[in-house]
């Protein structure tokens, strides 16, 4: 089951690491700066109640 | 009639406030089983090695921005035709979460596509579709942005993500065949590999924690949107600067 | 409603024609266009014969979405459009017209000098038949599709760029075919399908591209 032998070989993704690695982040960062204008956002809304 | 009860946005934006936080957990929990699964039990592929493991992320991606983009025009559909206002919120709301996920397939599968092709972009049909995917959300926000009155805003973006839902197919179909006059044997990001079952899980499970994922921050947005253009009502009146009601 | 269609049919037509510099701006963006790329490729013949179809193609496409997004800026100016249609004329009427006006003025004359060009980079004169077809089939679609673009964003700022991101990627499946049908003329083989599809989509888009015009001009103007 296990395909790693050692955090290393995880992180490394057979030579593909950065590939692979950089794909996650960059869909992790977008997700996140999404949720987190999303919140700016209501908490805009809320903050210009007349 | 239950299902218009909740057509009223201060219902739904009590609804919403209390669903959010279940709609996180799920997300958190299914994103952590598809990944544990896809990086700990699915094997490694015989031809692409590591590198297809960017699957667990591409593939669903795209098909959310499928989704979402017919779930927007669908709601704007139907708050144009039954005049029902949250329906349009909802389908401004979801459109930057679509846009999102576009951009989320566009980018890992170019990241997929340089170690198994050799390029950074292949003109495939699924990833040109999936480019003019893009285009369509682009025009659909910046036309709703420009126009200033809600009203005009939501039924003009309701007619472009409608002209543009029925011509998707169309669009689909003319990609395709442009893709097998220009390239004899097509390279194709479809070409997944054989999947292994755990493979398959454990894209269906990132599925469905983007799902869950997509429905929390669309909400969050909608929410947003109805706080924007009810402010006068009383009801937004009475909510704490937390948002809840008073 | 046929008396209103060429009634607003021809008042376009004498509209336009009295400034032949902006009638003629839309071919003269094509001609330039058309004649930076060998300028900016290199002058090889096989180079350019390869890319001719689609590059008139484009720059077609492009000529009619700079055109048409001031298709009712004019009549919405100065009131015309309102009293057009809530003096209870059809907004469909007004959309067919202008598109078909649009067409006469912009799509024809882009028609006509196409094959020019196409001799230019040195296509095989079946291919400039085709070239001439498959323009003389597409451009109407890119008028229809147009006049919707340009009634969405009727008095909006920024509607000329506006019109083009919504239209194009709408137009793809008629550039596919179009430049397909002059590929195919080139390699010898049929342009049948091509030219089946391409008038399937100018028959679909004559019976729903007014009709979302007619849509997107009753909510500008309420």
């Amino acid at each position: 089951m296990m395909t790693w032998h050692s955090a290393h070989e995880f992180f490394a993704m057979g030579g593909y690491g950065a590939y692979v690695w950089s794909a996650y982040a960059v869909t992790a960062a977008l997700l996140g700066i999404e949720a987190w204008l999303a919140r700016r956002r209501r908490r805009r809304a809320l903050e210009r109640r007349p | 009639m239950k299902l218009f009860t909740f057509a009223a946005p201060s219902r739904f934006y009590r609804l919403s406030g209390r669903l959010l936080p279940w709609l996180w957990i799920a997300a958190a929990v299914l994103a952590y089983a598809g990944l544990y699964i896809g990086f700990f039990v699915a094997p490694t592929d015989a031809q692409q090695g590591e590198a297809y493991r960017i699957i667990f992320i591409h593939v669903p991606a795209a098909w959310m921005s499928m989704v979402i983009y017919l779930a927007m025009a669908g709601w704007a559909a139907v708050g144009w035709v039954l005049n029902a206002r949250m329906a349009s919120m909802l389908a401004r709301a979801l459109a930057p979460s679509g846009l999102v996920f576009t951009l989320i397939a566009l980018w890992t599968g170019a990241a997929w596509g340089k170690p198994a092709w050799g390029t950074w972009w292949v003109w495939d049909a699924r990833l040109t579709s999936e480019l003019i995917l893009l285009f369509l959300y682009l025009g659909y926000l910046a036309l709703t942005e420009a126009i200033d009155d809600p009203r005009r805003a939501d039924r003009a973006g309701a007619l472009v993500a409608i002209v543009g839902a029925i011509n998707v197919p169309v669009i689909y179909f003319s990609v395709r065949w442009w893709n097998t006059l220009h390239q004899g044997a097509s390279v194709s990001l479809t070409g997944a590999p054989t999947m292994a079952s755990a493979m398959l899980l454990a894209m269906l499970l990132m599925t469905f924690a983007f799902w869950a994922y997509a429905f929390a921050v669309v909400f969050m947005r909608a929410r947003a949107i109805v706080l924007e253009r009810e402010r006068d009502a009383a009801w937004v009146q009475g909510l704490t600067t937390m948002g809840h009601a008073a | 409603m046929r008396a209103l269609f060429v009634a607003l049919f021809m008042r376009d037509l004498r509209l336009t024609l009295r400034r032949p510099g902006e009638a003629l701006l839309p071919i003269g963006f094509f001609i330039v266009a058309v004649a930076l790329f060998p300028l900016g490729i290199g002058p090889e013949p096989q180079t350019l014969r390869t890319i001719a179809p689609g590059l008139m193609w484009v720059c077609a496409l492009l000529a009619t979405m700079l055109s048409v997004s001031q298709l009712y800026a004019a009549d919405h100016a100065d009131g015309t459009l309102d009293q057009l249609m809530l003096g209870g004329q059809s907004a469909l009427v007004v959309a067919a017209a202008r598109s078909a006006a649009h067409w006469v003025l912009t799509g024809l004359p882009l028609v006509i000098a196409a094959p020019l060009f196409g001799a230019m980079f040195g296509l095989a004169p079946a291919s400039i038949a085709m070239l001439a077809l498959t323009l003389l089939l597409g451009t109407p679609i890119l008028s229809l599709l147009g006049s919707v673009g340009a009634a969405l964003t009727l008095g909006l700022r920024s509607a000329g760029v506006l019109v083009i991101l919504i239209v194009l990627p709408l137009t793809v499946p008629a550039l596919i075919f179009g430049t397909g049908a002059v590929a195919a003329v080139e390699g010898g083989q049929s342009a049948a399908a091509h030219c089946s599809l391409l008038g399937a989509l100018l028959i679909f888009s004559v019976l729903t591209a007014p009709l979302a015009s007619a849509a997107a001009l009753r909510l500008a103007v309420e």
